[in-house]
Order: structure tokens, then C-alpha cells, then sequence
């Protein structure tokens, strides 16, 4: 129980924190929402009206203290850039494409990357191992903007499989939107799941390594058991952590391949809302990426618990 | 394993196989160039060249819908607070002023139907059209006139060119009249802003116009969607019955859109898209109406001595520039003012500093810099095409011994520091304007809240306040003239060119023609 407050605690702490952060950056890089939407046909009367509706025109810490006080109630203000828009609004088909997103690339990235590795430790040092390594070493190597524009010719203009630009909102065609989803799920997952093919293979390599693994081949057991009762376990722990990384990068949102996708991601979203100083949007885009990051790490702790007896909530 | 190899360099070869299918289409479909020779009328003949490969349908049919892409944010619905050139050319559908522009540069009557300028142009009387009604059923009466006239005037504020509107008056339920301060006989190119009904309480969320096209519906950051609209005062328009203004992140994901055919119609392509568009669609060719530029502050050290700027300008080989960014299609011009307005435009400075590496040396060495100068040249990353030309002229003037370094920043930031604070040498940008001559040239005079170069002339000063002030259209063009002459040969910064606009246009549909400012014009694209 202890455990759970002191975690929430220190939750609300980095949200304070982080938010405190983002709102001082804003304050000191140039340019604010007012000059960036008026352009360059405004006069300074637009500017001096459009900073005093935007209540620009009050001071930083200001700011910020009624900011907090509507985010504590779940209001997190108006957008700048589009006036008359919530945050709340603006956000939330986002949210359901970006998580969208990332829980079809999860899945895609597992699906063949636990394979794929345990393929190629079965082979070890043989040529199927090999190939596994060099078409892992390939997809890493390969930027996902470019693996976006070679899967959007592939299979959006030769193929036509998804019409490239032509994404529905999840809200009103659940099917079509996974449908087309996939494409740019695949832009993350082969990248990822390249890297967490290479972890796992690496992990339960170094695991079979271990002494453990040979008094257990003393005692007759088959590799195969050894290797699935005893060393993935072990092995999966820190894949666990490295996973979960993974799983924060992508649901905060791949800026680069919601570009090349035309996903209206949170990504997309965050990019120009920073570029149109929309600080209302930023703040709540940033605090949502904070909690994800925070409560992943909850959760891989507990992931840890269930994994392995010997850690305990109390000590971590 | 295999398999995966397999499919690997199938999609290799695919890939490769459909990039060489696409560059290999048609490019050719843009008709003449348009030359830079003053003989040939400039303006107009853009427009032209756009439009001859669409001409041959006889009469369009109506109905069909098609997509339009757009790669920047919009700033607004509410027609009254639209403050940038790309916004202003999608509201451009779904609103009409009083007047409004043609496509070769005429104001014709639009919510009026006639008008009447007094004499000392203080006085404009506007008849209004029969008829004429808003998208939500209602009559445009004088009072939604006087209305809109009212708000736009409160919104621009004191400082804009509307502070000459002293006030409107409706004698009858058909005419109004607008009273200004002063004479003023640019104000009808102020006036093409959209008139809204006095009822509406929210012209942002719930737009309402007169225009061909109505309001449907809007995501920001997503898309505009707009229908034909019934009771459109002029007969028979518009031709489709759906569009979608589709906005995506970045030019070349909405090329790839339309390479996929889920965009119909794409401005403001590269000469290279241009040529990779596929046969697909049909390139039509104008210019961006824009006065781009290497702009100079003068209140840096070395950029204050005239010497040293025409050195500049004779170092920067304009001609390479066109040819890397727009294969040599934009319109090199030599002061701040676009060719298509051909009544204002002085064609004498585009051959007054031709490039002449030695002149530059020669110059630079009698203002006192024989080894050159430091030069920050500042681009904004917002467009790949300022970022190009600044590297290009910063290689130019290498040659001569300036040493540019580029300051690539954002377009806020360059809103904020550069244009607002002046902060800066030297910056690769461009300007569109509108209609109205004295838009595009008091800016220079000196003290100008848009004067972000520092530029100071008492000459120029006068003839623009002279131009400004007279009514008698000859004599005002010539004033102008004289007043692009000036900048000219003061070399006030280095005017580049007029950049070609290349419009991708699926070839399905026909009709897209070209504007002399910002407007995209819908209702005359129909289905073939």
C-alpha cells in the first residue's frame, strides 16, 4: 500500500515538475501563439487583442498557477492556434489513433520478434542464424521515414492494399482505421522488433552461458526444456525493461512515421503545436507522454514481481 | 528464411520499378514558360498557359467532389480575422466581399452589383445585387453590409490600411456608402473581404458566407469540408457538388497523396515533383505571385553602404536559382512588385544588376571591403524553398569573398526576432500582397511597421505618399513605377524572383485557373 502511495507521489511530482519546465521553455524561446498565428500582415493592435484574449499578456508564473488549477480538474484550457477548440477536443481522436497505433505495432513487433529470436538461438552459429542477424541488422539500420515512403509505394501505390492519406477516424470505422493502420504500424514494428529480436537473442544467449544450464544438462534435460522452462524466464527480465521502453516510445506518439502516414497522431500534433507555440496543447501533450513514461515503470516493477519472487514491491 | 529474402528484393525491385514509372510520365504538359522578356506582356499570360490544356470541354456537368491539398495550418474561418495568404485562398470559397478579384486582376461587383467612386475618392457607393443570399437561407441586406464593413474595420485596427474608414451609411435598404477620412483610391482592393449576416453569433465555429461553397464541416489539422451551395447568386456555379480541403503535415506526404490519388489537386509543387507527378495528373503552370528575396537590414554595418549592396546584388546569380529550385520557370524581377500586376509593374530593374562577379569585387574593394565581410543570412525552415535559395546564395557569395553563414530558424522564431525584432542581416523570404499597389510598396517608407529593413529614402518616401494620394490611375502607376526604380537603384535588397507555382491537377478534373493573389477558386473545377 505503501508502495502505491509513494509511487503516486512521486507521479505528481514529475508531472509538476516537467509541466513547470515546458511552461518556462515556453516563455523563453521566441515567438508566441499571437505573432505565430497573426503572420506577417498583422498589426500591432491584432497582436496586442490577440495576446490579451489569448491572456498572454499576464505573467509566466501567473500562468501557470491557473493552468495547474484547471488541469487538476481534468480542463486543460483552449488551443491558441484554433480558437474556440478545447484541448480536450483537439486530443482526443488523436489519442485513439496514436494508441491505436501503437498497440497494433506492440502486437506486430512480439508476434515476430520472440520467433525470430528464439529461431535463431536454436541455430546458433548455423546460416539460419545468420540471416536472422543480418535482416535484423537491416531493418535497424534502415530510418523509419524512409521505410515509411518504401511501404507507402510498396503497398499503398503498387499494390494499392491502403490508399495512402485516406485514414478514417477510429470512431467512425473502427475496422478501416486498424485496416489502414497497419501499414504504419509496420514503419515501427520492424525497426523495433529488430532491436528487441537482437535483446532477446542476446539475453537468452548469455543466460545459456550460466552454470545453472549446465548442472541442468548434467542432469539429462533436453535443451529445448531447458530453454523454455528454465532460461527465458531468467532471460525475459531485462527484455522486460527493454520492451517497455519501446512500448513508451511508441505510444507517445512516432512523430516521424505520423508524418509520412498522414496518421492524425499525437506525435503530428505535438510537432506543430510547438512550431505554432500552442502552449495549452504542448502542456497537455507533454503531460500525457510524463504519465505514460511514469506508470510504465509502475508497471514494469510489478511485471518484475511477477517474474522473479525474489523482488519485492517494499524494497524498490 | 528464404521467403523473407525473397520478398525483400521483390519489393526492391518494385519499389524501384514504381519510382521509375512515376518520374517517367508526362512533364511537358505545362505550356510556355513564361519569359522575361519586357516585349511579352507578363501578367495574364500565366494564367493563360494554365488554362489552355483544360479549355476543350464545351459545358461542364455538375456534381462530382474532389479533393484539395493543403500543407499548411489554417489560421481561421472567421473571413475578418484571416491574416495569412494561404488561409485566405481556401476561405476564398465559402466567402465574397462586396468586390471581388477575377482571375486576371480585375475587381468585379460580387455582393453588390454596381459602385460608384466619388471623385476625390472619399465617398464609395456599393448597389447591392438582387438577391444575393447567405448559406443559411437569408438575403444579404445593407445592414449585414454595414455589419461586416463595421467588424472587419474594429479588427484591423488603427494602424492597418482600413484606419482611412471613417464610416458607412445605408440610405435605402439597397445602397451603401462608405465615408473615408481621407481620399483614397486603393480602397476598393481593401474591400474583397467577405460580408457575413449581422445573426451570426460565431462566424469561427459556424461559418457563414455568400460564397459558391458552404460550410460542412471542420477538423483542425485534418480537413475542411465544404458543399455546393444551392442558391449561389451566379447561375450555373458551382460545378462540383463536394470538396475537401485536406490538410496534411508536409509537402511531400501530401505528394505522395497525390501520387495515390487521395489528393485531386496540389499547389506550390518543386520542379522535380512537378516532373514525378505520374500521369495521373496534369501539371498546370503559374507563378506564386510573390516577391521573393534576399532581404537586407541596413542598419548592419556593411549592408548600410550602397556600394557594398549593389555588390551583393550583382553577386547573386538569380538565374541559377530559378533553374535549381523551379527548372528555370519563376519570373526574375528587380524590385518589389509581381508582374501579373501589369498596370503597376516597372520592368527596368530586372536588368539593372546582371551578374558580374568582377563589378561585385570591384565594388566591394572601393566601400573599403576588399577581403569581403561576415554576412548571417537567416532562412526559415518552414519552407524547403528559402532554405534552398539561401544555400545557393551563400555559395554565390563565397565566390566573391562575403562569407555567408545560413541561420536556419522557425517561422515563429523568425516572426519574433526578425521580422518583429529586426534582428538580423540578412534573410531569405517572400512576400505576397494583394491588389492594391500600395500594398506591396509602402512597407519601405521609412518608419513602416512592416519596414523590418530599416530602409530610409526621402525620395521614395514622397513619390509613394504621392502615389498613394493620387487618383488619377496613369499618374499614380507611374509614381509607383518610379518608386520600384528607386529601390532598384538603391539596391535595397536583392529582389529574386516571381517562383513559379506549379499545380498538380488529377486529370480527371478541369477548369483550375490561376489568380494574380492568393485564392484558390473551386467553383469553376468540374468532373470531365
Amino acid at each position: 500500500m505503501n508502495y502505491i502511495i509513494r509511487k503516486i507521489i512521486t507521479l505528481i511530482l514529475t508531472l509538476l515538475l516537467i509541466s513547470a519546465m515546458t511552461f518556462g521553455a515556453f516563455s523563453v524561446i521566441p515567438g508566441d501563439a499571437s505573432v505565430s498565428r497573426l503572420g506577417t500582415e498583422a498589426t500591432q493592435e491584432q497582436i496586442d487583442a490577440l495576446r490579451a484574449e489569448m491572456g498572454l499578456d499576464r505573467p509566466v508564473t501567473e500562468r501557470y498557477i491557473s493552468w495547474v488549477r484547471g488541469a487538476v480538474h481534468g480542463d486543460f484550457g483552449e488551443s491558441l492556434r484554433y480558437s474556440g477548440t478545447t484541448v480536450r477536443e483537439l486530443l482526443s481522436d488523436r489519442l485513439t489513433a496514436t494508441v491505436l497505433l501503437a498497440v497494433i505495432a506492440l502486437a506486430m513487433m512480439f508476434v515476430f520478434s520472440v520467433p525470430l529470436a528464439l529461431l535463431s538461438v536454436h541455430f546458433k552459429n548455423h546460416w539460419q542464424d545468420t540471416l536472422i542477424s543480418q535482416l535484423v541488422q537491416l531493418a535497424m539500420a534502415v530510418p523509419s521515414f524512409f521505410l515509411g515512403i518504401l511501404l507507402t509505394y510498396f503497398f499503398g501505390i503498387a499494390l494499392k492494399l491502403f490508399q495512402p492519406g485516406k485514414f478514417v477516424a477510429p470512431s467512425e470505422d473502427f475496422l478501416g482505421a486498424v485496416r489502414y493502420l497497419v501499414f504504419p504500424a509496420m514503419a515501427i514494428a520492424l525497426p523495433k522488433g529488430a532491436m528487441v529480436t537482437r535483446f532477446i537473442r542476446n539475453a537468452v544467449l548469455g543466460e545459456m552461458k550460466k552454470d545453472y544450464v549446465r548442472t541442468a544438462r548434467s542432469k539429462g534435460s533436453s535443451r529445448d526444456r531447458i530453454l523454455y522452462r528454465h532460461v527465458l524466464r531468467n532471460a525475459l527480465i531485462p527484455v522486460i525493461t527493454f520492451a517497455a521502453m519501446i512500448a513508451v516510445q511508441i505510444l507517445a506518439g512516432s512523430i516521424v512515421v505520423e508524418q509520412v502516414f498522414s496518421v492524425p497522431g499525437v506525435g503530428r500534433l505535438l510537432v506543430s503545436s510547438i512550431s505554432s507555440r500552442d502552449y495549452p496543447v504542448v502542456q497537455a501533450i507533454v503531460i500525457y507522454i510524463t504519465a505514460i513514461v511514469v506508470i510504465m515503470n509502475f508497471a514494469i516493477d510489478l511485471i518484475y514481481q511477477l517474474a522473479d519472487p525474489r523482488v519485492k514491491g517494499d524494497q524498490g | 528464411m528464404k521467403k523473407r529474402v525473397l520478398f525483400f528484393g521483390v519489393m526492391a525491385l518494385l519499389v524501384s520499378a514504381a519510382l521509375c514509372g512515376c518520374s517517367g510520365g508526362k512533364s511537358t504538359e505545362a505550356s510556355k514558360p513564361v519569359k522575361n522578356s519586357s516585349e511579352e506582356a507578363p501578367a495574364g499570360s500565366a494564367a493563360v498557359s494554365g488554362m489552355t490544356g483544360t479549355a476543350e470541354a464545351a459545358e461542364p456537368a455538375h456534381g462530382g467532389s474532389a479533393v484539395v491539398g493543403v500543407t499548411h495550418e489554417l489560421v481561421s474561418l472567421d473571413p475578418h480575422q484571416s491574416t495569412d495568404a494561404r488561409t485566405r485562398s481556401v476561405v476564398f470559397n465559402l466567402y465574397e466581399g462586396l468586390v471581388k478579384p477575377d482571375p486576371d486582376g480585375n475587381l468585379i461587383p460580387a455582393v453588390a452589383s454596381d459602385y460608384e467612386i466619388s471623385d476625390d475618392a472619399t465617398v464609395y457607393t456599393f448597389t447591392l445585387r438582387d438577391g444575393v443570399k447567405f448559406h443559411d437561407g437569408t438575403t444579404v441586406t445593407a445592414e449585414d453590409v454595414k455589419y461586416s464593413i463595421e467588424r472587419y474595420a474594429e479588427i484591423q485596427g488603427e494602424s492597418s490600411a482600413f484606419s482611412v474608414f471613417d464610416h458607412v451609411e445605408i440610405p435605402d435598404e439597397k445602397t451603401v456608402e462608405i465615408y473615408l477620412k481621407e481620399g483614397y483610391s486603393e480602397f476598393l482592393p481593401e474591400i474583397t473581404f467577405g460580408i457575413i449576416p449581422r445573426s451570426n453569433p460565431d462566424p469561427e465555429k459556424n461559418p457563414v458566407g455568400t460564397g459558391p461553397f458552404c460550410f460542412v464541416s471542420y477538423t483542425p489539422g485534418q480537413k475542411l469540408e465544404v458543399e455546393r451551395f444551392g442558391d449561389y447568386w451566379q447561375e450555373g456555379l458551382p460545378y462540383l457538388d463536394h470538396v475537401e480541403f485536406k490538410i496534411t503535415a508536409d509537402a511531400d506526404t501530401a505528394f505522395m497523396e497525390l501520387q495515390a490519388g487521395t489528393i485531386d489537386i496540389l499547389d506550390f509543387l518543386t520542379g522535380a515533383q512537378a516532373k514525378a507527378a505520374g500521369e495521373g495528373c496534369q501539371i498546370l503552370e503559374g507563378t506564386q505571385n510573390m516577391v521573393q528575396g534576399m532581404f537586407l537590414n541596413h542598419s548592419y554595418g556593411p549592408l548600410s553602404s550602397l556600394k557594398v549592396r549593389q555588390a551583393v546584388c550583382y553577386a547573386v546569380n538569380k538565374e541559377e536559382i530559378n533553374q535549381f529550385l523551379y527548372d528555370g520557370r519563376s519570373y526574375l524581377i528587380g524590385s518589389h512588385m509581381v508582374p501579373r500586376l501589369v498596370r503597376y509593374y516597372e520592368p527596368a530593374p530586372e536588368a539593372l544588376y546582371p551578374y558580374d562577379m568582377e563589378k561585385a569585387r570591384e565594388l566591394l574593394a572601393e566601400a573599403g571591403y576588399p577581403d569581403g565581410f561576415d554576412l548571417e543570412i537567416v532562412a526559415t525552415t518552414a519552407s524547403t524553398q528559402y532554405m534552398d535559395a539561401a544555400q545557393i546564395i551563400a555559395d554565390q557569395l563565397s565566390r566573391v569573398g562575403i562569407r555567408a553563414t545560413i541561420r536556419p530558424v522557425e517561422w515563429s522564431t523568425w516572426l519574433d526576432e526578425v521580422y518583429r525584432g529586426r534582428q538580423f542581416q540578412a534573410t531569405v523570404v517572400g512576400f505576397d500582397g494583394t491588389l492594391a499597389p500600395n500594398y506591396w510598396m509602402m512597407r519601405y517608407t521609412t518608419g513602416h511597421s512592416k519596414n523590418f529593413m530599416n530602409y530610409s529614402n526621402a525620395e521614395y518616401d514622397e513619390t509613394c505618399q504621392k502615389a498613394l494620394m493620387t487618383v488619377d490611375d496613369r499618374e499614380k502607376a507611374e509614381l509607383y513605377k518610379r518608386c520600384q526604380m528607386i529601390l532598384a537603384e538603391d539596391a535595397e535588397s536583392v529582389f529574386i524572383q516571381d517562383p513559379a507555382n506549379y499545380v498538380a491537377v488529377n486529370r480527371r478534373l478541369g477548369g483550375y485557373v490561376f489568380y494574380p493573389l492568393s485564392a484558390q477558386d473551386m467553383s469553376v473545377v468540374y468532373e470531365k
